[in-house]
């Protein structure tokens, strides 16, 4: 394709040569070497420095002198054309630093605590700057409030996303499905004060760990039914009619026929909304509200979850603590990026894919 | 309560459903009826308690920066509030949506096909990182990180008065902003990249056909057919940066005060303020956060609607083409 805008003119005689006149390949890394070269020499004999500065200073000289290289050999529309490619490549750099940086800066700081002592003790008795503890609670805590929540929210959004792909036709569909995009964009900490209203305040339920998962199932239904939506509707019709055909019922065909075809599908989208809400921190704030010990009933009482866990040892001035915060972020991120991983494999096997 | 619309190959009204059918589909119907219901009560238990706050509030709850609830008389307002979530959400969507649509381009356009797969991954992976462990790298890392370039600001051009600074800088709205856009960087790039992949290949083609280079092919035929979507894209984007919480709460130091000051610690956010103090509300104060978090509702709601209303002219334009 990009040969069609590089291949030689009919009639040369017709063109402006320079626009005929192409930079080798290797003419760029040569430049980017050389400017490289030349800003450490600039940062070696003038006040300029530090590492983030060198960065930013080289890119940015590195594009001018690019594109005024191109622009005399190669004419200004080859020079824009160059300018462009850099750009979005920087941007794709751009976009991929803060994730190495969040991913290293956690692991270093979290390996130093990450210990069979913070995997199986809780914060009972241990002040904020004693070594030792961890976070036993917590990880009880988020299991069982990310557990039932799914218990709940899947069945739910499973249904809803049957409806709205097997039976919704018409006003009642459009809403319902608008509805789900207005939960999308629903912020965790609204789901959160709801609960707190509704669960804590009005019926007098108490802070509680199963209050945490009303919250979680909120924003873990629109994802779920998303995701099941773009899936259910890429079974093949042809299979819902050779069901029917054989006689079989409308439910049968969609419990034994779709949904077993859509099952990778669905699984990846689960396990996606999992680990989506297992980082949230806002609302098991208003709901879980912490405890530092270890309350195994996710029915009574404050309990403890993971992020809550960051959060609050985060918030306080003593190097362990400080430590336990970094521990306690490498635990979410290991299960977080574990699921994702899975979820990816999952869907790659799948049968069923958008093109 | 009316049957639902039955489904495009509809039974023929001599046949009776069978009782396993009619179970099921009420079932469904019932699950979505559900979803609404929750959604309507989520706004009616906010209002609930929101509003006995709000009139025990001796001051103006629209204009007032202030923050005592639990104070007698109370005293409290939002004004601050939304002026900080607006300005924080405004910075990281301007610096996100830069990015994000480079890298969407960058991914569809530029990088091979064999590359695009798992470039494309990491960059979602963004998005699973929870916010907490942006928080805290936000704190810890990037607070001091930012220093520099804060003071960079700060001395060249302190003559602009959103730069200007007493020496003081860190946890400031610029922080809680840079925070805010890698958080909403993938969202808006997965979005841009859908948008772009639908671009008909038929308008690249003709572009390229015209002797385009690359960039003006893309400016032709990619950005044109994709801008409602990166609109809709970068509003959403917005809705998501004002309902963030967590990181916003661990990296900007709060104060109730309406700053022009970008880079002096200082702002705070509706969302933010609800998680640093609900700790030690009373009554009224936990009713004030809720009326707090109620505004946010709406004002997410509003930036939601408008992205669906934006989209949903684009489908009507494709199909007056098609």
């Amino acid at each position: 394709m990009t040969t069609l805008s590089t291949a030689p003119p009919t009639s040369p005689h017709q063109v402006d040569q320079r626009h005929i006149r192409s930079l080798p390949r290797w003419s760029f890394p040569v430049l980017a070497v050389a400017v490289v070269l030349g800003s450490l020499v600039l940062f070696a004999v003038t006040p300029l420095q530090g590492r983030a500065d060198f960065i930013v200073f080289t890119a940015a000289v590195y594009a001018i002198v690019q594109s005024g290289v191109s622009a005399a050999v190669e004419g200004g529309r080859r020079s824009r054309d160059r300018l462009a490619a850099t750009l979005t490549t920087t941007a794709l750099i751009l976009a991929i630093l803060p994730l190495i940086a969040v991913l290293g800066y956690t692991i270093v700081h979290g390996a130093r605590r990450f210990d069979l002592t913070f995997l199986t003790h809780s914060l009972r008795n241990i002040a904020a700057n004693d070594p030792g503890g961890g976070a036993y609670h917590a990880i009880i805590g988020t299991l069982e409030q990310v557990g039932i929540a799914t218990v709940i929210a899947v069945p739910l959004g499973l249904f809803v996303s049957i409806y709205l792909v097997e039976y919704a036709r018409g006003r009642f569909g459009r809403v319902v499905s608008t509805f789900v995009d207005v939960m999308t964009g629903l912020p965790s900490i609204v789901a959160g004060l709801f609960v707190l209203a509704l669960w804590v305040l009005i019926l007098n339920q108490g802070y509680s760990g199963f209050a945490g998962s009303l919250a979680l199932v909120i924003l873990m239904i629109p994802i779920v039914v998303r995701t099941t939506e773009e899936i259910l509707r890429l079974v093949p019709d042809a299979l819902r009619e050779a069901s029917y055909a054989l006689g079989i019922p409308r439910w049968r065909t969609v419990v034994s026929v779709v949904l077993p075809a859509a099952l990778p599908g669905i699984t990846t989208g689960v396990m996606l909304a999992i680990s989506r809400v297992s980082g949230e921190t806002a609302p098991l704030l208003l709901t879980v509200f912490g405890n530092a010990s270890i309350n195994m009933s996710p029915f009574s009482g404050p309990q403890e979850g993971l992020p809550l866990f960051v959060f609050s040892e985060s918030g306080l001035p003593n190097n362990p603590s400080i430590d336990r915060a970094w521990a306690g972020a490498l635990t979410l991120i290991v299960f977080v990026v574990l699921l994702n991983l899975t979820a990816r494999l999952l869907i790659r096997r799948s049968v069923l894919r958008r093109g | 309560m009316g049957l639902p619309p039955t489904g495009d190959k509809p039974v023929s009204p001599k046949v009776r459903e069978r009782f396993g059918d009619r179970l099921f589909r009420r079932t469904t119907f019932s699950s979505a009826v559900l979803l609404l219901v929750l959604l309507v009560a989520i706004a009616l238990f906010l209002l609930d308690r929101a509003l006995p706050a709000i009139e025990k509030d001796s001051t103006n709850f629209l204009t007032t920066t202030s923050w005592f609830p639990d104070n007698t008389p109370p005293v409290f307002g939002i004004a601050a509030l939304v002026y900080g979530t607006v300005v924080t959400s405004l910075l990281a969507v301007v610096m996100a949506s830069a990015v994000a649509i480079g890298v969407a381009l960058s991914i569809t356009q530029y990088v091979p096909k064999s590359l695009a797969r798992p470039i494309g991954y990491l960059v979602d992976l963004l998005a699973a990182v929870p916010s907490v462990v942006y928080g805290l790298w936000g704190l810890f890392w990037l607070v001091p990180a930012i220093m520099p370039l804060s003071k960079w600001l700060g001395e060249y051009f302190g003559w602009i008065p959103i730069f200007q600074s007493q020496g003081i800088f860190g946890k400031s709205i610029f922080t809680a902003s840079v925070v805010l856009a890698i958080m909403i960087l993938p969202v808006i790039a997965a979005i841009s990249r859908e948008v772009f992949l639908q671009v008909p290949r038929e308008h690249q083609e003709a572009a390229y056909a015209l002797g385009s280079t690359k960039w003006e092919m893309i400016r032709l035929a990619v950005l044109p057919y994709g801008r409602p979507g990166l609109i809709s894209a970068v509003v959403l984007g917005f809705g998501r940066a004002m309902g963030e919480t967590i990181a916003v709460a661990m990296v900007l130091s709060a104060n109730y005060q309406i700053t022009s000051h970008l880079l002096t610690p200082g702002g705070n956010t509706l969302a933010a303020n609800i998680a640093n103090t609900f700790g030690d509300a009373g009554t009224i104060g936990q009713g004030a956060l809720i009326a707090s978090g109620l505004v946010l509702f709406a004002i997410t709601l509003v930036a939601n609607f408008s992205a669906r209303a934006i989209v949903a002219r684009r489908k009507e334009f494709r199909g007056a083409a098609g």
